[in-house]
């Protein structure tokens, strides 16, 4: 018999509210599958499977808030019968979830439909911002497949009814639940980790150069963003300099057997969230900027992924698109580097004896002094600034 | 179509992106960047918006003159909107 477990969400995670299950009893799931949505302080997570089995008994209830580890469901592994099961449950405890605290109004309690016996469909997604903004998704007018209610639907009636407060107040508690998310985990990060921090200016001249011939020739859809070329840069420089990408649990570090970059996004309504991109280090600059674009949006829409929460092996913030020269990061633990790109701007460089106006970023390291020192730290940079004189290769 | 219903159009687009703004707020002959917090991704949805909507194409290379709403409108009418 398998337990399936809430897993850990990222540092600032240690409960999440159960939403819903997406399996029932007797499927089959395998690796990487979507089994359930936890609502997290940041976003709904869509929690993936790690076995392969079949679904035997659902324990969590929808609305309940429960802590990392406690168990949500038990399956049966492969060629297992459910009497072996059963004997393997008088054998031990049976599996209870841990609630942290009931809630008096399960999340998915819905009130009457309109039309009576048909209920409305209603995405998730759809129902937890109605929740927010305190609209009731029930009297939603939907504009999705079968009449479904979606994000937008509930956003549109939202803004349609001016009596509706500003910021309702479940929004503002969700969002002081994030401030503090946040303030736990980086309060963790500046009293475990020492920091030591390293910045150099890069020019993109190339860079800049050759993405605009490149998006000349591509459609709107399809142009690539610089954005795309430092996270590839940085991942490729991690693949040289393993001792920046990975995790420092229990006392030491694992290097990533991959590089899956956590990328800072901040949320319209205030907070910030950092997701990972898998593999960066296998992707194409098109395949990077798709994955980007789906999970920028994503995140600003509350719907992730449970892998992508838990996994960045390495962050990178891009904050130089508000207008700032350079940023000086917090690293996300457990992860041990981080990696800030400020502003593009056409600055006055030395280039080959002559004084030159090209456009450069300043590039900066936050990285971990119990892994890495200045020398390590020095040579990544120097790495990535090397990868970024040749885009084409990126 | 007219320009108010091309800005309309922009309008409902650029709330996609940045639901929090009021139209009223909006000065059509400022920068919209100075006025809307959008970064280079949600500038590139924005642009990618009003793409699907009036089959349009923007090259890059007009992505530095389109500053200003009343900008954007004059720009859309004149490729045949």
């Amino acid at each position: 018999m398998i337990e399936f477990k809430l897993p850990s969400l990222g540092a600032d995670m240690d409960k999440g509210k159960f939403l819903e299950w997406r399996v029932k009893p007797g499927d089959h799931v395998k690796r990487g599958d979507i089994v359930a949505v936890v609502d997290t302080s940041k976003a709904a997570v869509d929690v993936e499977i790690w076995n392969e089995g079949t679904v035997y008994e659902l324990i969590a209830e929808p609305g309940v808030t429960m802590r990392v580890g406690s168990v949500m469901a038990t399956l049966l592994a492969p060629g297992e019968t459910p009497e072996a099961a059963e004997a393997e449950k008088r054998t031990r405890p049976a599996p209870v979830a841990v609630p942290v605290q009931a809630e008096s109004v399960p999340v998915t309690a819905v009130a009457a439909p309109v039309v009576p016996g048909e209920r409305r469909r209603v995405s998730p997604v759809a129902r937890r911002r109605a929740a927010e903004l305190g609209v009731d998704a029930e009297t939603v007018a939907g504009t999705g497949p079968h009449g479904a209610v979606t994000l937008e639907d509930v956003e549109r009636a939202a803004a349609a009814a001016t009596t509706a407060p500003a910021v309702p107040a479940a929004q503002l508690d969700k969002q002081a639940e994030m401030r503090r998310a946040i303030a736990a985990a980086m309060s963790r990060s500046k009293r475990e980790i020492p920091h030591y921090y390293l910045s150099e200016r890069v020019p993109l001249q190339n860079a800049t150069l050759w993405l605009q011939a490149e998006n000349a020739r591509r459609g709107l859809t399809e142009r690539v963003l610089m954005a795309a070329l430092f996270l590839k840069s940085v991942a490729l420089a991690c693949e040289k300099y393993p001792d920046m990408n990975g995790l420092y649990r229990d006392g030491k570090f694992e290097p990533g057997a991959a590089v899956h970059v956590g990328v800072a996004i901040s949320l319209r309504q205030g907070g910030l969230i950092a997701p990972a991109i898998h593999d960066v280090q296998k992707k194409s600059l098109t395949q990077l900027m798709q994955d980007l674009t789906d999970l920028v949006k994503r995140a600003r829409a509350g719907s992730l992924r449970s892998s992508e929460m838990s996994d960045p092996t390495i962050t990178v913030t891009n904050l130089g698109d508000q207008g700032v020269e350079s940023v000086f990061g917090v690293i996300y633990p457990p992860q041990v580097a981080l990696v800030g790109f400020g502003r593009v701007a056409e600055q006055a460089c030395v280039v080959e004896g002559g004084l030159r106006i090209i456009p450069a970023v300043t590039a900066s390291l936050a990285a971990d002094h119990r892994v890495s020192d200045g020398h390590r730290g020095a040579l990544f940079v120097a790495e990535i600034h090397r990868l970024l004189q040749q885009p084409e290769s990126l | 179509m007219t320009n108010e219903e091309i800005r309309a159009i922009v309008i409902e687009t650029l709330k996609g992106i940045a639901p929090e703004i009021e139209e009223g707020d909006l000065r059509p002959d400022r920068p919209l960047r100075d006025q809307v917090d959008l970064d280079s991704m949600d500038w590139l949805n924005f642009l990618v918006g009003l793409h699907q909507r009036l089959r349009v194409e923007i090259p890059e290379a007009d992505y530095r003159k389109l500053t200003t709403l009343d900008v954007l409108v004059a720009y859309l009418a004149a490729k045949g909107f």
